[in-house]
């Protein structure tokens, strides 16, 4: 059991805003840091900051150290075969944009087809519209379940033998689905195209294994699972990387440069052209060792209990619409809603004001919006730190809410 | 719990207008402006009817929170009537207002007024505006056609 210490690991979180405490719901935006990633990356800075593979001074070699040695301890967290397939990235969004246009660009033809869902976030659409524009593919979208959930038949009905790409998100940001990734990517294989995983709200909250998974590619960020921004990676299958074309050139990532051609270092390096993000990635290391020691199947099993705990507290109140999949064993640890009669910028500044923090808005998911025939919700989002005090302060605020906007006018 | 620091937002006279809008539908023969909040989803459809220099009628259709919608509603009701230039000076007085500087109050703001509030919540602000960037975009489309 996730004991209520952990908070204490959160210096943001112990402050008041608006006269009252913190409440912080809104981690599938983006999660806090505990002090040990605050820590590491001031150690960082104070004592091994130096560019990496190229000083032979001591500093040199430890920032190196420092920066190979995170990308084994993501290889482990993700259980891949070998470290050449960890490549450090900015974020989810970047790593999807290198796959659509390294991968997609030279294997994506005129006709292919490349799938999705309705309930991509933005990051997993747009990239590959793009490439679908500009190869003259056709890009088709699986049709979700009444509950927010995918089946596997209409995944099924929509990938044929000409789809190159079946790109999907393995946890939904807005609905908190979580998708049957590894019966999809069996689907992808057996109609001969590749499995793309944009893991951005899994890899916080669940046990990545990508070989048991066996998709090809998975892409996750480090802000939200305690690490800092900038950092994200791309894993990708070694036989797949190394046929694919850096999409980024200049320093680092070279091996030989001539006055007119050039060669690529090897894996993982030929797609980390110029400075790496070093600090970033000491600090999604130490992140890492955050999360194992809470233990990644404690963290999931909290959320769980959050999200069960939450549901039941929301259904009390009158005129809550809660969007996704009512069994909150289908679900990760967030709950999307509406407030009959009151917009949820309206519900989310009333929050705000007693210290609650939410997300409200489109959640860069206009589609699935489109779908859910809303033009906006509001997101409560947990993690390690929530407990169920926060939730029943959010059920209070939401209480005042109601009472404010149904009652003062 | 108290509302005071809610009330500094949601006047009783901004949900009045978000709850009756006035000048709510769509004109016909008329400029169209069809603006949106791309972070929150707040949509606004606007059409303007402009001539001899003069916004002659103003109606607005979209979808937002109480503040994007009576925001539009009260832009609508001030700008009716008035010459181009004047509802471009109301706009420059609302948008100083929004940034919490000194606005030129010589004008009677009427309904307006009421959205000074908004300027102490930096997150909103975009949505009191939207309606009035539509309207300044209309009657630039139809001074230049």
């Amino acid at each position: 059991m996730i004991s209520k210490d952990i908070r204490s690991y959160f210096p943001i979180l112990n402050q008041e805003v608006n006269g009252n405490p913190l409440v912080y719901l809104d981690s599938a935006a983006t999660s806090q840091k505990p002090v040990q990633v605050i820590e590491a990356l001031k150690k960082y800075y104070e004592f091994d900051n130096s560019n990496v593979h190229r000083g032979v001074h001591t500093l040199g070699n430890r920032a190196t150290e420092s920066y190979e040695g995170a990308r084994e301890k993501v290889r482990n967290f993700i259980s891949a075969k070998s470290t050449q397939e960890i490549i450090f990235m900015r974020g989810t969004t970047t790593a999807i944009n290198t796959v659509a246009q390294s991968y997609g660009g030279a294997n994506v033809e005129e006709g292919d087809e490349i799938v999705i869902t309705y309930m991509e976030h933005h990051s997993n659409i747009i990239p590959w519209q793009q490439l679908a524009k500009q190869k003259g593919a056709v890009l088709k979208y699986v049709d979700l379940e009444e509950d927010g959930t995918l089946s596997l038949e209409k995944v099924r009905a929509t990938v044929t033998p000409r789809t190159k790409i079946v790109s999907i998100m393995y946890v939904s940001n807005v609905l908190g689905t979580m998708n049957p990734i590894k019966e999809i990517a069996q689907i992808a294989h057996e109609n001969g195209a590749i499995m793309v995983v944009d893991g951005a709200q899994a890899a916080p909250h669940l046990r990545i294994d990508v070989q048991d998974l066996d998709c090809d590619f998975f892409a996750f960020s480090g802000h939200k699972m305690c690490g800092p921004t900038g950092i994200g990676v791309l894993y990708g299958k070694k036989e797949l990387l190394e046929q694919m074309k850096p999409i980024e050139f200049g320093g680092e990532m070279i091996d030989f440069v001539g006055l007119y051609d050039s060669t690529w270092k090897e894996l993982p390096w030929k797609f980390e052209g110029g400075t790496p993000i070093i600090a970033g990635a000491v600090g999604l290391a130490a992140a890492i060792d955050f999360l194992e020691e809470i233990g990644l199947d404690e963290i999931e099993k909290h959320e769980h209990k959050l999200a069960a705990y939450a549901m039941e507290r929301m259904s009390t109140i009158n005129g809550l619409t809660m969007y996704g999949p009512k069994d909150p064993e289908k679900r990760a640890g967030l709950v999307t809603f509406n407030l009959d009669d009151v917009h949820p910028h309206d519900v989310a500044t009333v929050l705000d004001m007693s210290g609650i923090a939410v997300r409200a808005g489109h959640h860069c998911a206009q589609p699935l919006m489109k779908w859910l025939q809303v033009s906006a919700t509001a997101r409560a989002s947990f993690y390690v730190y929530n407990s169920e005090e926060d939730i029943d302060r959010l059920v209070a605020g939401l209480n005042t809410a109601k009472e404010y906007f149904n009652d003062v006018f | 719990m108290s509302f005071n620091n809610l009330d500094q937002l949601y006047r009783t006279v901004i949900m009045d207008h978000y709850k009756k809008p006035r000048n709510k539908g769509a004109l016909e023969d008329s400029v169209t402006i069809d603006m949106n909040n791309p972070t929150c989803g707040d949509r606004i459809h606007l059409t303007l009817q402009v001539s001899d220099g003069v916004v002659q009628d103003a109606k607005f259709d979209g979808e937002g929170c109480s503040i994007s919608m009576a925001s539009a509603s009260m832009m609508t009701q001030a700008v009716k009537g008035k010459p181009v230039d004047e509802a471009l000076k109301l706009s420059t007085i609302f948008s100083d207002m929004m940034l919490g500087k000194e606005y030129d109050d010589s004008i009677d703001l009427g309904d307006i007024e009421a959205l000074s509030g908004v300027a102490k919540f930096p997150a909103r602000i975009k949505c009191a505006t939207l309606a009035w960037k539509a309207m300044e975009k209309g009657v630039e489309n139809e001074s230049h056609s």
